[in-house]
């Protein structure tokens, strides 16, 4: 087999765990705006805000310790304990719940009945306002997040492939936990708004708004619900990329790399996110692999999904997956 | 008691139709300008024109531009910094190619280009609405970054990546370049920005702004009144990235001197504008400035109280402006979607009853 087959299989391959990444955090964009109609920017620095807690947490350090220092001369920074890591998400997705409460307390029940874009300008401020309190809380220096998954070179695969081609493939175990947890992630996502309870009226609600409430439905409880959820997903999306690349302001930006993925499979379809995200995965990797970095210098990841999307979204503008749009005058 | 059209009457269609309907604000209005050609050129310093009226200014321009596209056109743009990115490279490129030709003219040039890249990148606009679009001129952000990184024609092959702005002069003073005096620099853009302010707000009240209003509020509505979506959207985005790509060349040309692209003109640079017509006011050409002067003077103050008086670390007080600015945005969006322009129009109305209200 041509040797520049087997690297195009690499790529691909590589590229496939990442979109399985991308897709984690179009995930909790979809939950959002599926339920309330928002399309939350902030998503991304929700996951940076988790990843942060969660370091911050499992560390002992003292919250807002730089700040309380400036004011009080004091000289403050930990609390001298290790909290093992289960018990610290546990703890995580207890503040990423108290967060989900706050916002719909403080900014989106005021913005209820509002147009969406104003919604929307509203979670870039929510991204802006978290930024600044993650930063303030926890300090901005790059953390290393290690919660006990496995990383580096899979040998196995690496083994295997070298038998049969020649050359071993280099596949991090991260990814491959990652695409597991996804999986089960989405499973059980599935599951829950399908046979509990609380899942059936989140679907009611992202259905119709007034119907919802007429049969007794707390819009206020199943926002927050929602909320809480994207909140959870944010943080398995950054204990996810933490762990791969240190919990660091960049984190949030990876928000802007799910938006092509949402374009790509519609905002409101769950399975959209999934396959929008092992397009844009393969896409990239491949495009960079075959044309960017040969002809136009390299870095073209920057730009390629957005331009895919772009593209794909003046000839299907609902996205792949998405509900067709209907516009009444 | 002064705020008032009584008496004030207008006998041809020249006067019905002027800027300033109102005297007092006319008056107001020449004042302004007489305070800011007369009397702050000869009093301004380096650091006041580099950290307030230089930014100001430019920023004033480029929320003008913005506002016309997202406040007067409904049609929300991220990619604000990669169209000035578009006009800074292309104020360099004819300053580098035509060295003879003045300054003036190349920063004009500039923002004509840059209404080119606007328009090709605002084609989508008629298939895509709302905030896909918004996602859609992300692209065009991240693309002229890219762009303007990689390919070195465009920074002319220097080693750096960097582009510097050679000396230029304006009736023999230098406006670029290292050797500029601050009142040269600060007058330079006060032409500008006066010129672009009164253009954008001719623009807005006539037949031109009225069709970009009507797309905003309902296009399908608009389209079947008679309304032509291509043409209104495309000049929305031709205009807008007019003045933007003139706020471009200014912010490199004449107050920074020397820009990298992805520092400059990066997502940031998109937010931050945005947030000054959101502060400022969606759909209004004063909103424009306030914003502008809002946003640039806020992080000054957060230092000089923050810094100076609490002394505080830097590093929190610019975490504090990140909280800050984030909350401002939700608060004006809860209390007052129509930003500082709204407070001040509520103001103006009471004046007008002051000092009698019933």
């Amino acid at each position: 087999m041509p040797e520049q087959l087997i690297f195009a299989m690499e790529v691909t391959l590589n590229g496939l765990m990442a979109g399985v990444l991308y897709a984690l955090v179009a995930l909790g964009f979809v939950l959002i705006f599926k339920a309330s109609g928002i399309f939350n920017f902030a998503q991304g620095v929700m996951a940076l805000f988790a990843a942060m807690t969660l370091v911050g947490i499992m560390d002992g350090q003292v919250p807002f310790s730089h700040l309380i220092n400036a004011i009080f001369g004091t000289d403050l920074h930990h609390f001298g304990w290790h909290i093992p890591a289960l018990l610290a998400i546990v703890l995580t997705t207890g503040v990423m719940v108290g967060l989900a409460w706050c916002v719909q307390q403080f900014v989106m029940r005021h913005l209820v009945n509002q147009p969406p874009i104003i919604l929307f300008m509203a979670t870039i401020g929510l991204a802006y306002f978290l930024e600044g309190l993650s930063d303030l809380m926890w300090g901005s220096e790059i953390k290393n997040l290690d919660v006990g998954l496995p990383q580096g070179i899979n040998l196995w695969i690496d083994e295997v492939t070298f038998n049969i081609f020649g050359y071993g493939f280099f596949i991090d175990n991260l990814d491959i936990v990652a695409t597991i947890i996804a999986a089960l992630l989405v499973v059980s996502l599935m599951a829950f708004s399908q046979y509990t309870k609380e899942g059936r009226a989140m679907r009611a609600v992202a259905d119709d708004h007034q119907a919802a409430l007429s049969v007794g439905i707390s819009l206020n409880f199943i926002w927050v619900l929602v909320w809480s959820l994207a909140g959870f997903v944010a943080l398995v999306a950054g204990i996810m990329w933490g762990t791969k690349s240190g919990v660091q302001f960049s984190l949030s930006l990876i928000a802007l790399k799910a938006l092509p993925v949402l374009m790509l499979g519609g905002f409101t379809s769950i399975p959209g996110a999934i396959v929008g995200g092992l397009i844009i995965g393969v896409g990239e990797q491949l495009f960079e692999f075959a044309i960017g970095a040969p002809y136009f210098g390299g870095a073209t990841q920057n730009w390629f999904a957005y331009v895919l999307a772009l593209i794909f979204l003046v000839f299907r503008p609902q996205g792949l997956f998405g509900e067709k749009i209907i516009e009444r005058v | 008691m002064f705020y008032r059209e009584a008496g004030d009457f207008k006998t041809s269609y020249i006067d019905d139709g002027q800027t300033f309907p109102i005297r007092f604000d006319r008056y107001r209005f020449y004042a302004v300008l007489a305070v800011a050609f007369l009397v702050v050129p000869f009093i301004v310093g380096d650091y006041t024109a580099n950290a307030i009226l230089l930014p100001f200014l430019i920023y004033a321009i480029a929320a003008i531009g913005l506002n016309i596209l997202t406040g007067y056109c409904g049609q929300v743009s991220l990619g604000t910094g990669g169209f000035m990115a578009v006009g800074a490279y292309a104020c360099y490129k004819l300053m580098t190619a035509f060295p003879e030709v003045s300054i003036f003219i190349h920063v004009i040039l500039s923002g004509g280009v840059t209404a080119a890249v606007g328009v090709l990148f605002g084609l989508p606009s008629l298939r895509i609405k709302g905030f896909y679009l918004a996602v859609a001129t992300l692209a065009a952000q991240f693309f002229l970054v890219w762009l303007f990184n990689r390919v070195p024609w465009f920074y002319n092959y220097s080693a750096s990546g960097q582009i510097s702005a050679p000396e230029r002069e304006v009736f023999g003073v230098a406006v670029t370049g290292p050797h500029t005096e601050a009142w040269a620099t600060y007058l330079f853009c006060l032409v500008f920005c006066l010129g672009t302010g009164l253009v954008a707000r001719n623009l807005t009240r006539g037949t031109l702004g009225r069709s970009w209003m009507a797309i905003r509020d309902m296009d399908i509505a608009a389209e079947i009144i008679g309304v032509n979506p291509l043409r209104a959207k495309l000049t929305a985005f031709a205009v807008s990235s007019f003045f933007v790509g003139i706020a471009g060349a200014l912010f490199f040309a004449v107050y920074l001197g020397a820009v990298e692209v992805g520092e400059v003109f990066g997502i940031q640079k998109s937010f931050l504008v945005l947030f000054m017509i959101i502060i400022g006011g969606l759909g209004s050409i004063f909103g424009s400035f306030a914003g502008a002067a809002f946003l640039v003077l806020l992080p000054v103050i957060l230092k000089l109280v923050g810094v100076n008086l609490l002394g505080f670390p830097t590093d929190i007080v610019a975490h504090f402006q990140l909280i800050i600015v984030g909350s401002l945005i939700i608060l004006f969006l809860v209390l007052e979607p129509h930003g500082i322009a709204r407070l001040w129009n509520v103001t103006r109305e009471k004046l007008r009853l002051w000092p009698f209200p019933h």
